[in-house]
Order: structure tokens, then sequence, then C-alpha cells
């Protein structure tokens, strides 16, 4: 009983983590349609700068998590503008190109300033006490990434739900040109939608640094894994990337658990593989044919 | 010459197009041309259906520049474009006399080129051979048909692990061996091209992805393809001569690669190429006219997995050893760039975008000996980043150049090719 207690802790654990970068790809592609696969890059330079003014600088982590957060928003709006923006007529490849080459660049940057070593990023909590009920050992650092998760999910529901911004994110998504014919300026709404993914995505980060290690190899699997996550929920569906996650996350563990430790990572893709050929939108997207 | 009268429409149906579709017509089917300052307007029929009742106006916005200065004869104009008068020259091989001896005089550079070069320049030679049969291969799949992918990196895994394999445990000689690579290879493309039909954008390239990192890891994790450590290359035999000096290799990899692009310039010429063109540009109407979407999707990822994994077994002996680390997802997404750089939807595009990207990727490495930028970046790195960090400025640059491709010369080095001739055709004008 214990051990299913802990996989299922450990998984929900690592599967918020996913479903934060999912998250912070779905905003992205829900309102440019752009598979940005240089989230986990992005989430991984922000870290980066936090465990800089921590360790540099000296400033207590709450201080550097909160500077970070706007480093972050800065980063995903000069991405969007400097790369982007100037794209004409980008078709879907074009798009997947620009952001695998930022992600190049990022992840050459960080290596370039940061080097290769493993770097230990500092936490206030532990990660190895805590609560145990029933046997189950439930770490401050998994309370934490719980309490971090949902708040930051709950804020971003109801920001898409209630908020005028959300909306027009929305209304942006679902016509460009009707968007912009009522009035809403479409390229900032667009450069405020890759800022708020860059600052989900680096709490994401700065919540997988502590558990794994700091490099500029960290997020790699991560944003894979957040990407998964998010194509099994469906791309454009905001509970189908957290739910997709999470799901991810406790069949990845309990695999691992149960069948093989050694391709627990390969796993998550077969799933992936499997659920696409079943429903080739995701799990919670209802099936879209574009027409002629 | 072309006289500049007046040519009546007699059926009045008169559209106008856009210019860059001037590129297929001939100035054979162009009746009159009128020029004035502001606009050109010409009238001419059209090379398909050569009817001389359906003439269409272009009405020129970028390329008038170009094409049509008043006073410009239209011939030469003409002479510009790419013509193609009938349909046997659209399956020619090579195009015009003078291609085909650009061709002949490339090939005996080819074969004189080990007499004047060292060891190490073959061998730079011979990645740049074995990149530009991925990129030939990544091309039909992502230039050609219009997918994604960004697993090739396991097809290139597959292809050296395999012939190796074949060769260690099977005994299989390599003449052998590396065309049982290209295949076992084309299978698992098959295989997850069968997904792939029911996939796109986005989708697709995760569901791709994941194959590339699956096959990375069964392979770093098994004990049958020696884990971690990887393998060693057994002596590359070819009957009972030993092939050992770079010389040889490179022989053997440039024969296979010359023999690899001209099957991709034949394939893509033939009916299935048109096909996979068609299933590009719009896959509802290839089928509407008759393709057969399932079997031309996962045969283009066989095609392109076959070209992968036959150059994934030469890499096995170029580089005498495999492991499985080498095969990650920069190297997929490196694969792409040569693709992107070179230009999508050509194969001599291809092999300049390798040639570019391998010749860079090994410069960029020791960019601390280049005689300026050299001190200059490290001058850069001490102040605000770090030394030994020096050599990541290659994916900088690779990324730099993927994103300068697709915003500025979409068509990439192909494209910049293709406006230079046309540029020094119409020359004087």
């Amino acid at each position: 009983m214990s051990l299913v207690g802990d996989l299922i802790i450990g998984g929900l654990s690592i599967g918020a983590c996913y479903a934060l970068v999912a998250l912070a790809m779905v905003i992205i592609y829900k309102t440019s349609e752009v598979p940005n696969f240089a989230q986990g890059e992005m989430a991984m330079i922000s870290t980066f700068v936090a465990y800089t003014m921590m360790e540099s600088y000296g400033l207590g982590f709450w201080t550097s998590g909160a500077l970070t957060l706007l480093f972050a928003l800065g980063l995903g709006a000069v991405l969007e503008i400097s790369f982007l923006r100037p794209a004409k007529n980008p078709t879907i490849l074009s798009l997947i190109v620009i952001t695998l080459g930022a992600e190049m660049i990022l992840y050459g940057l960080a290596g370039w300033r940061w080097g290769a070593m493993q770097l230990p990023f500092a936490v206030p909590f532990s990660e190895y006490s805590g609560i145990s009920p029933g046997g189950v050992m439930i770490t401050e650092m998994n309370m934490w990434t719980f309490a971090v998760s949902i708040v930051l999910m709950a804020f971003l529901f109801l920001f898409f739900r209630f908020t005028t911004l959300g909306t027009a994110m929305k209304a942006v998504q679902q016509n460009p040109f009707a968007a912009k014919a009522m009035g809403i300026p479409t390229r900032r709404i667009l450069t405020f939608t890759w800022a708020l993914s860059s600052v989900t995505g680096a709490v994401a980060g700065m919540l997988i640094a502590p558990v794994s290690t700091l490099d500029p190899n960290m997020m790699l699997d991560p944003m894979l894994k957040g990407f998964a996550a998010a194509v099994l929920g469906g791309m454009t569906s905001l509970p189908g990337a957290a739910i997709g996650g999470y799901l991810l996350g406790l069949i990845e563990n309990f695999f691992g658990g149960y069948v093989s430790l050694e391709f627990k990572s390969v796993v998550a893709f077969g799933v992936i593989v499997v659920i696409l050929c079943v429903r080739p939108s995701g799990l919670f997207v209802r099936h879209y044919v574009k027409k002629v | 010459m072309l006289s500049q009268r007046k040519y009546q429409s007699q059926s009045g149906d008169e559209r106008p197009c856009d210019l860059s579709y001037l590129q297929e017509w001939n100035p054979r089917h162009i009746n009159c041309l009128t020029i004035s300052r502001r606009k050109s307007i010409i009238h001419a029929r059209h090379p398909w259906t050569d009817s001389a009742d359906c003439p269409a106006i272009f009405q020129g916005t970028y390329h008038e520049r170009l094409f049509f200065e008043p006073g410009v004869p239209l011939a030469i104009a003409g002479a510009a474009m790419d013509m193609k008068r009938d349909y046997y020259e659209d399956v020619e091989l090579f195009r015009s006399k003078t291609v085909l001896a650009a061709t002949i005089l490339f090939l005996g550079a080819l074969v004189a080129f080990p007499f004047f070069v060292g060891g190490y320049t073959l061998y730079v030679v011979n990645l740049i051979a074995i990149h530009a049969i991925v990129a030939i291969g990544l091309n039909i799949l992502v230039g050609y048909t219009g997918q994604i992918s960004l697993g090739h990196a396991g097809f290139f895994a597959i292809g050296a692990y395999s012939c190796v394999l074949l060769m260690v445990k099977a005994g299989f000689p390599f003449v052998v061996a590396l065309p049982a690579a290209g295949f076992i290879s084309a299978l698992f493309g098959f295989l997850l091209g069968l997904p792939s039909l029911r996939l796109e954008g986005p989708y697709l390239a995760i569901a791709t992805l994941g194959f590339g990192m699956a096959v990375t890891q069964i392979i770093s994790h098994s004990e049958f393809t020696g884990g971690h450590m990887g393998l060693e290359a057994p002596p590359l035999a070819i009957g009972s001569y030993v092939v050992d000096t770079d010389v040889g290799r490179y022989a053997i990899i440039i024969l296979t690669a010359i023999l690899l692009t001209i099957a991709a310039i034949n394939l893509l010429k033939t009916r299935v190429g048109r096909a996979f063109v068609a299933i590009r540009d719009s896959e509802i109407a290839a089928e509407a006219m008759g393709i057969n979407l399932s079997w031309y999707k996962t045969l283009s990822f066989a095609v392109s997995a076959f070209y992968t994994g036959i150059a994934g077994g030469l890499m096995a002996f170029a580089l005498q050893h495999v492991s499985a680390g080498s095969f990650n997802l920069i190297l997929s997404i490196t694969f792409l760039a040569m693709v992107i750089v070179g230009g999508l939807g050509s194969v001599m595009g291809s092999i300049l975008g390798a040639a570019l990207l391998t010749y860079l990727q090994i410069k960029l490495q020791v960019i601390q000996e280049v005689p300026v930028i050299g001190a200059l970046l490290m001058e850069v790195s001490k102040r605000y980043f770090s030394p030994e960090g020096l050599p990541n400025i290659q994916s900088i640059v690779f990324g730099a150049i993927m994103i300068a491709i697709v915003i500025f010369e979409p068509l990439g080095m192909n494209g910049i090719y293709l406006r230079m001739k046309r540029y020094w055709k119409s020359w004087p004008f």
C-alpha cells in the first residue's frame, strides 16, 4: 500500500511540473498556433537567472524568485517580438523551425554562460522531511509543488474565463482578423501571451530544479514530457493540458515502479503515440478537420 | 521578336495572375506585350492548355522591376525563367547540357579530390557526404511530402547499429549489411508512418520526436547493443579487400552518396515524386486526383528512413564507433536545420545545407583558433560568459541561422542560388 501511495505522490508531484510546462505551451498554442519548442530552454534560462541572483548577488529566495518572474516576462516578450513577429505568412513548419532555433540559441547561451556543470539549486523547503499520513511520505517540496501548481492553474483558468485580457486572447485564437476588427491589439496580445507563458514555464523550472539538477540540459526531458502532456490533453484545452500532465506523471511513475525503471522515460512517448492513433487531437479536444 | 501590338482577347476571359507563375511560362506563348511606365501587361497563352483563347493579364508587383523594365525585350526576361516546353523536359534527369556538363565537372572534381588533400579534409568531406544523404532523405519527407520529422536521429541510430550488428553478430559482408541496414530503417520508417497518417503539425512533430527519443533510450539501455559504451565498428571489408585508409572510406561514402543522390532526383521526377509534391500542396486535392494518401505518405517515411539508415551505416564506419548518446534531439534538429538552410524541396539545396552546417559545426568547435574573431570571443567569454563554454556558440549560430533563413529567405540557399541565377541571366538589363 505504501509503495502505491509513494508512487502516486511522486507521480503527482512530477506531473504537476509537467502540467505547468504543458499549460505554458498550451497558452501559446491556443492563442497563436505556435508549438513552442523553446519553452523548456526559456524556463531553464529563467531558473539560471534565479540561481545567479541567489549565489552571486546574495538575494533571498523569494526576492530572486519574484525578480526571475519579471525576467521571464521580459524574455517571453522579447522572443516573440524578435523572432516570431518578423516571420511573414509562416507555415507550421517554419514556426516549429523558429522555435527550435530559439531553443538552440538559448541552450547555447546558457551553456556559454554557466557551463555544463550541474549546480545545486537551493530552496528553503526540505526534500526529505514532511508529513506522512498513513505511511505515505509527502515532503515539503511536494507540498509546495502541489500548492504552487494548483494556485497557478486556478489563476490561469480564472484569468482566461473572467478577465477582458483573457477573453481577448481567446478571441485572437479563434479569429485574428475579426479580433483585430473588434479593436483588439492582436500583436500586443501575442507578445503578452508569450510573456505569460514564459512566466508559467519559469515557475515550472524553479520547481523542477531543486529535485533534479541545474544544468543546460535540465529542462529537455520535462519540456518533452510537458509537450507530450499538452498533446495528450489536446493542445488547445487548458484543463486538458493540466490533466494530461498529472496523468503522464502517474503513468510514468507507475511504469517505473512496477515494470522497468530504465525505460521509464520512454513509456510516456509510447503512450502518446498510442493515444494519438486513437484520438488524433488528444483526449479532451474534438478532432477538427481543416477545410480546403 | 515580339512586336508591341495589342492582343485582342477572343473570349474576354481575362484574369489577373500572380507574376510568380511566370516561371512556368515560355516566351513562345506570349503573344503581346504592352508596357507602360506604371504597369506591365502581358497577354499570353498557358503553356499546358496551349489555348490562345484564354489570355491572362499579369500585373506586376515585385518581379516587375526585375523582368519588365520598360524596353527590355521579353525574350531575355523569358530566358531568365525556368522554361519547360513539354512533358519530357519535366522528367529528364539533367535539365540541360549545361547542367550535365556541370555535373560531370563536379563528379570529376570529386574523383580528383583525394589526390590533393590530406586525411583530415577527407574525413570532413566524408561527414559532409553522409549528412548530405540524410538531408536528401529528410528533404523528401519534409520538403517534398510536407510532413514533419524530429526523429531522424532515431533512423540514423537504427541504420548505424543494424549495419554494425549485422556484420559483427550475423557475419554479413559490408556490401550486404549496408543496404540491409537501410531496409531495416525503412521498415521502422514505414511503421512510424502509419500513425502519422492521422497526425499533422505539432502532433506529428511530437510523435516523431518521441520515436527518436525512444530509439536512443532503448539502444543505450540494451545489452545487445552495447549499452552506453556503444560498439566498435568492424573492419570495413569489400570482398577480401580491407578498406582502412581515409581514401578508401572516401571512395565508398562518396560513391554511395552519388548513387543515392541520382536515385533521389530520379524518384522525384516519377509518378511517386509528383504524388509526394501533390500531397504537400494539398492533401485533399491529391486524394481527389486519385493519389493513395496512406500508401504515399508511409512510402515517403520509408524512403526517407532508408536514406537516413544508409547514412547511419556509413557514419558508423566514418567514425569507427557508434554510441547511443550521439543520436540525440540536437542531432535531429541539426538534420532539420540542414534541410531548411539548404532549401525545402531541392536536392541540390540539401547538399549545400549539409555542407555548410557540417563545416560550421566542425569549425565552430574550435572557434578560439580563428584569428581575429577567436580572440575577440575569448575576451567576451572571459568578461561576460565562461571560456570553457565557448564551443556552445555553435548552438547559438545554428539557431540564429535557422531563424534568419525562415524569416528572410524561406527557400534557403537554393532560393539564393535561384535569385542569383536569374539576376545574371538577364544581367545587362
